[in-house]
């Protein structure tokens, strides 16, 4: 607790007892009344006080007046232990709330503890400790084990392991060794680092995603909004119908006390705070709560919309593939093997640095000996000729195996294949292809669990995208696509669905970030150190793994539902407690419990959004 | 020009978007935001007169909040 809400407990526990000391005397008359007024003024003297400066600068409807014109108006009444428990509770519920949102607010702010304070630079061969704001382009810094890394650089000397829990939610700690670049915001777990800083503080990954996430408080979601309309009209219109109240029904059936006591409970009522507090807070746990799990959420808006999403498009290459070739399947002939076949066709590609011939050579995994091989010859879009062990090899495409004089098999449509020929007699082929992330298959399941359509755009031709949708189970291919047609294909996707679900984008933001755009939310993975994805995309994944993407959903929905019950359960019970009161059916004591009560529950339901898993 | 700033003793929600409304009001002021949650205020005015403005915007919060002060750094 602060002092202040300390201070505010001491009030209310004095208060308190002095109210229960006066119910037990029971005096009578000016003298309860006096009685009355001194728990009275202890626990509401500054509500009043606020209420009458607040006039005097021209902010009538606030909570503080409120609350004073209905407790005053029940003293006059002559409704004295009402009065003052009313004031009571109301500031239980005052101090409760800001300690529930002080509480909130705390643990998102250290969920995004990830600034350094403090760089050890060097300077004149020695290393001082600055603030990282000081550090240039081109010093040198140290990062001993246990402390962050401080800017974004280039290792000199040394070598460790990093914990980016605090970017991407990975707890396997990352390697790092002389020449890697590595990123602010991670922590140095092992060894002593010596860095080269290539970013001024400002430009640095933490930085930004600080900036990032403090900045998503102002977009502000549809629902935000709405309360926001609704908490300016909302007030007036109780306070109206509360003097109508007063007025109106005493002029022809008389009972002026009676209308105006139910007039005061309108008042009690009156103020939106439960909505105004809880819905931001849901919406910034959701942010908090997703950027710990390495997910940014560029707003609460963007938030809503996840929750909204049934079709996620994705790019292919890069994103639901490695991106980078590699050997698929190997397919002898009868009489060869697997790995004859493979050692025969590395060795003859060994000298072309081709992507193909990179990923044979992986798929080889010695290092093949160039001794073995003369008379290398690479023939442009065929493949190559070489001598190997002395006998004349060929690999390439079924153009070489006809220039040969052999026929192949025909092509299987996966990918790439390399035929594969000895001494004019045909060995068998090798298949090809971009391998799917392990990561891939599982997120994509989990998106389908969650009723999620699934549709790859790509560039490659429709039967390599054709045989990833297969392998992944996806809900639909589109094939061949130049970068512009994405734009174009994605355009297509929105027309089609209905206007009510949200269409997401998966991309590696690198060279989409038109589409990126044009999605309602566009999602950019990978993106740790890479500042295009930052900023091209609404929701950022900090690391590969596209399982991010449905915990992202989870967070999103998990947040939508809590905002519609906050709103829910406000509104109702508000609504209630008017029509209650309106009859005569509800007392102060209850119309307290609907504001205040209504609002410390709302205020922990959101809380849930940070405690979530 | 985008600003912004650290608020203390901002206690209540609603007065947090009473501000926030006020602000925009201003002449000047493209846009602003006051936070309740992160205790900030980010206002977006224009170049020349932004002091000007600030001063304006100070006098707004302490009608709307007086307990309520910007820290002006």
């Amino acid at each position: 607790m602060t002092r202040k809400e300390k201070k505010a407990l001491a009030r209310i526990l004095v208060a308190g007892a002095l109210l229960i000391a006066v119910s037990i005397w029971k005096p009578e008359g000016y003298i309860a009344l006096a009685a009355y007024l001194v728990p009275y003024a202890v626990v509401g003297w500054d509500v009043l006080w606020k209420a009458v400066r607040n006039i005097a600068h021209g902010q009538v409807f606030d909570e503080n007046f409120l609350m004073a014109l209905a407790t005053v108006g029940a003293l006059a009444l002559g409704e004295y232990s009402e009065a003052v428990g009313v004031m009571l509770f109301y500031q239980v519920g005052e101090l409760f709330q800001t300690h529930a949102v002080g509480q909130s607010r705390k643990s998102i702010v250290s969920l995004m503890d990830i600034r350094p304070d403090t760089a050890s630079v060097e300077r004149d061969g020695a290393f001082v400790e600055v603030d990282p704001d000081e550090v240039q382009v081109g010093d040198i810094i140290q990062i001993r084990p246990g402390e962050k890394v401080p800017l974004d650089g280039v290792v000199l000397t040394g070598a460790s392991t990093l914990d980016t829990a605090a970017l991407t939610g990975e707890s396997v700690p990352r390697r790092v060794a002389e020449g890697d670049e590595i990123v602010s915001g991670c922590v140095n777990l092992s060894g002593l680092l010596t860095v080269r800083v290539t970013k001024p503080f400002g430009e640095s990954t933490v930085a930004k995603i600080l900036e990032l996430v403090e900045n998503a408080a102002s977009k502000k979601a549809k629902a935000e909004n709405f309360i926001t309309r609704f908490a300016r009209v909302y007030t007036p219109a109780v306070v109206l119908s509360a003097v109508c109240l007063a007025v109106l029904p005493p002029l022809f059936v008389g009972g002026w006390s009676t209308w105006v006591h139910r007039a005061l409970i309108f008042l009690v009522i009156s103020c939106p705070c439960a909505l105004v507090i809880s819905i931001p807070l849901a919406f910034f746990g959701g942010i908090g709560g997703a950027s710990r799990r390495g997910i940014l959420v560029k707003g609460g808006n963007y938030l809503e919309k996840l929750a909204q999403v049934k079709i996620a498009v994705f790019d292919k290459t890069g994103t639901l593939t490695k991106g980078e070739f590699e050997v698929a399947s190997v397919h002898p002939e009868p009489g060869v093997t697997e790995a004859g076949l493979l050692e025969c066709a590395a060795l003859a590609e060994q000298y072309s640095t081709h992507p193909i011939a990179l990923s044979l050579l992986r798929a080889y995994g010695k290092p093949a000996d160039p001794a073995r091989v003369s008379d290398v010859a690479e023939t442009a879009g065929q493949g190559v000729t070489a001598l190997v062990d002395g006998a004349a090899v060929a690999a390439g495409n079924r153009r070489l195996m006809a220039a040969q004089g052999l026929t192949a098999p025909e092509d299987s449509a996966a990918g790439t294949v390399v035929h594969v020929a000895r001494a004019g007699k045909y060995l068998g082929h090798i298949l090809i292809a971009d391998g799917v992330k392990d990561s891939t298959p599982a997120a994509i399941r989990e998106l389908k669990d969650r009723g999620i359509r699934t549709v790859m755009l790509t560039g490659d031709a429709q039967s390599v995208g054709d045989a990833v949708g297969a392998q992944l189970g996806l809900d639909e291919v589109h094939g061949g696509l130049l970068p512009g047609d994405k734009v174009d294909c994605l355009e297509a996707i929105l027309a089609k669905k209905d206007p009510k679900d949200a269409l997401a984008y998966v991309g590696d933001g690198v060279n989409d970030a038109p589409v990126l755009s044009r999605a309602d939310v566009g999602v950019a993975m990978g993106a740790m150190g890479s500042d295009a994805a930052l900023e091209a995309a609404d929701v950022v994944l900090m690391d590969d793994d596209l399982g991010k993407l449905a915990v992202a959903m989870d967070v999103a929905r998990k947040c939508s539902r809590i905002v519609r019950e906050n709103i829910v359960f406000a509104l109702g019970v508000k609504a209630l407690f008017l029509i209650l009161g309106a009859f005569g059916l509800a007392s102060m004591w209850e119309a307290v419990f609907a504001d205040v009560g209504v609002a410390v529950i709302a205020i922990l339901n959101s809380g849930r959004m940070l405690r979530s898993k | 020009m985008k600003k912004s700033y650290k608020l203390e003793d901002l206690d209540c929600a609603n007065c947090a978007r009473k501000m926030e409304d006020a602000i925009k009001k201003l002449d000047g002021v493209a846009d602003a935001t006051v936070s309740f949650l992160t205790q900030k205020m980010t206002i977006d005015a224009d170049d020349a007169r932004f002091d000007d403005i600030m001063q304006q915007v100070v006098k707004c919060c302490k009608k709307v909040e007086p307990d309520c002060r910007i820290i002006l750094k």
